[in-house]
């Protein structure tokens, strides 16, 4: 078991005859994921790696029964690709591209109330179900099969996580890169649902950054409705106010909402322990299996 | 990309906000010629992307030549919060009896943007909106729509603006809205919006922070960018195209994924060191990229080690060693330690490259820190015997 993607997860690639998007596409068939088609608009009838081009995502949903959508479109024209994507016949999307302008997105967020899909991203690694498929740029080789859900704003410390995961024995069902964007399609709450729900899934880590209040509302959430335990990290404890570091999210207002410090307390007092390095969480992971 | 409040100003006035008379200035008699032509008493204020400049002496105001010439020489080259004051601007003084606040920005937990206005602007509109948020009025604008004429008003009218100025404010607030939504800005704000005793309404201040992201299409505001970059090392990193922060330590810090540099960040201070900056070379860095991220680092003066943490997905491993080894090979001695750490893809081919007499490698995040934080320990220890 898993949550949003699988063996049988049927994937269109917007974007699929760009440079990332086809080097991608080919990691991503060589995992072992179903891409089963490629979107972009003007090159339909082509074929990138044997899977065949369509001019809409509609068309190629509908000629290939896909179900999903990774989107590997410029930042420029990622909005518009993402309104596509939201409506296609797709029920989720995974946007990876960097550098969205944040009222594209505001707009897009707004489009995506009205839908019953999910997006994951923008601005993230993507999501993998080890073994059975990845949709994004996450290098497969370091992820294994098992019980551990994982979700991340961070791409990297993604890989850095799963990595001491990984050395110890301890797999996973699903890994999510949620994004580091301030307006993202899925957050911490969305996502730990997702993995509330999965029998599979007996502990999850979150790894979260300064700046914005998902990480709060989430161990809002876990205190009143979650029986699977989590173990967190906060990235940013020496960020000083103020100051952009990289993630357009990762950015402490004056205020003091949305601090280290603040997310830690919150996080603890949900029960969630937080570890201070990467190791140290997944020893808090082997105590709570 | 923020604006300084004179590019700011520029950008309102053009769009049709009451600006007061005001005029740059980077010298004392500078500033005497514009104070002589916009007419006294004039306010003088630092240009600096300093919170709170007025509180820390960046602000005065001046009745006359010697009040004009002092408050140029108290400013001008004085040091706010770290940034050198090089210029001012020199700007009719506004007699008002009351202050207001208004301003538009991102709400990112809503995933909308926010409308406020408060009655009780001015400086100190931080401890207001900690204090009494209730004092701010708040207007959520669906993105799709735009702001609707009746938010500007119910905005203006909740927050308890006086009839009279109104209509006026309310007109501030839509052109705000507007500024922020053709700019692409992530805030436009006016912080004090002035009622003067003949109840007109003049935007005292400016801020205007624009979306880096959206900066491709706004080549207008673009080229504001270069009189807006401030600090040296910053001015190179934008040149590099890295995001960069400067910090007060002495451990130089080089990695790939803002979370996972700002991991690093962390652990070096909890083994105990001190971090001088934030460097993200971003995904699928080459080796020239990383040979430029080294040359930012090493010409902080303040930084005694480096630790160089890549975590390849889309980077790879031999291209950074390649980089580190291109970087390294104009000093016959590094002038400051080392430490390497490559995982992921093609991290094993870099190891293998990886100019090991030079630099010390380790396996493990944590083993990089704490050996980066060793050697910067010592070099600060060397120094206090050399004093």
């Amino acid at each position: 078991m898993s949550v949003l993607v699988d063996d049988d997860t049927r994937v269109v690639v917007q974007g699929i005859t760009g440079g990332e998007g086809e080097f991608h596409a080919g990691q991503m068939i060589e995992y072992g994921t179903n891409v089963v088609a490629g979107a972009v608009p003007g090159r339909g009838g082509e074929e990138v790696h044997g899977v065949p081009v369509y001019d809409t995502v509609s068309r190629a949903a509908e000629a290939e029964n896909a179900d999903a959508s990774v989107v590997l479109v410029p930042p420029a024209f990622a909005a518009d690709a993402l309104f596509e994507a939201l409506d296609s016949p797709v029920d989720l999307v995974v946007a990876i591209t960097e550098g969205i302008p944040a009222q594209d997105m505001a707009r897009v967020y707004k489009r995506l109330g009205e839908t019953d899909t999910h997006l994951i991203g923008p601005n993230c690694p993507g999501v993998i179900t080890p073994g059975e498929a990845k949709l994004g740029i996450l290098p497969g080789n370091i992820f294994s099969s098992g019980n551990v859900g994982l979700i991340s704003r961070s791409g990297t410390l993604t890989y850095q996580v799963v990595d001491n995961l990984t050395d110890r024995g301890l797999g996973q069902t699903t890994a999510i890169g949620i994004g580091g964007d301030p307006i993202i399609g899925t957050g911490f709450v969305d996502a730990l649902s997702l993995f509330e729900e999965d029998p599979a899934t007996d502990a999850i880590v979150m790894c979260g950054e300064i700046g914005g209040t998902d990480e709060e509302e989430a161990a809002t959430y876990i205190d009143a409705n979650m029986d699977t335990p989590v173990a967190g990290f906060i990235a940013g404890r020496t960020a000083p106010p103020g100051k952009r570091m990289g993630h357009a999210g990762a950015i402490v207002s004056g205020s003091g909402a949305g601090t280290a410090e603040g997310k830690i307390e919150a996080l603890s007092e949900a029960g969630v322990p937080v570890g201070d390095t990467p190791e140290e969480v997944a020893d808090n992971v082997e105590e709570l299996l | 990309m923020r604006l300084h409040e004179y590019q700011a100003k520029e950008v309102f006035a053009e769009a049709g906000l009451p600006t007061p008379d005001a005029e740059l200035a980077a010298s004392t008699d500078e500033v005497l010629a514009a104070a002589e032509s916009i007419g006294y008493p004039v306010a003088v204020k630092a240009q600096v992307h300093v919170g709170g400049r007025g509180k820390a002496g960046g602000i005065k105001l001046a009745e006359s030549d010697d009040e004009a010439r002092e408050a140029a020489d108290s400013i001008l080259g004085m040091d706010l919060k770290d940034y050198t004051v090089d210029r001012v601007l020199v700007e009719a003084a506004v007699d008002f009896v009351d202050e207001l606040y208004v301003g538009v920005t991102m709400d990112r937990g809503e995933g909308k943007p926010v409308a406020m206005v408060s009655s009780q602007g001015g400086v100190n509109i931080e401890e207001v909106a900690a204090e009494s948020p209730e004092a701010i009025a708040r207007e959520h604008v669906d993105p799709a729509f735009g702001m609707h004429p009746y938010q500007a008003r119910r905005a203006v009218y909740d927050a308890g603006v006086e009839d009279d100025v109104a209509s006026d404010v309310a007109g501030v607030l839509s052109t705000l809205y507007d500024l922020w939504e053709d700019s692409d800005a992530e805030d436009t704000e006016v912080n004090p919006v002035m009622v003067t005793s003949d109840r007109e309404v003049v935007c005292a201040d400016a801020v205007m922070n624009i979306d880096d992201d959206a900066l491709f299409r706004h080549p207008d505001l673009a080229a504001m960018e270069e009189a807006a970059a401030e600090d040296d090392l910053e001015a190179k990193a934008n040149e590099y195209g890295f995001d960069y922060v400067r910090l007060e330590g002495n451990v130089g810090i080089i990695g790939n994924g803002a979370g996972l540099v700002m991991t690093t960040l962390d652990l070096v201070d909890y083994y105990g060191g001190s971090p001088a900056n934030f460097l993200d070379i971003g995904g699928g860095a080459k080796a020239e990229r990383v040979a430029n991220a080294l040359d930012m680092v090493f010409a902080d003066e303040n930084v005694d080690s480096v630790v160089f943490n890549i975590f390849g997905g889309i980077t790879r491993g031999d291209e950074v060693a390649q980089g580190i080894n291109d970087a390294i090979a104009q000093f016959d001695e590094l002038p400051k330690p080392i430490v390497v750490r490559l995982a992921g893809t093609n991290a094993k081919e870099g190891m293998e490259i990886l100019n090991t007499d030079a630099l010390d490698v380790e396996e493990t995040l944590e083993g990089a820190v704490q050996r980066a934080v060793e050697h910067a320990g010592a070099a600060s220890v060397n120094r206090g015997a050399g004093q």
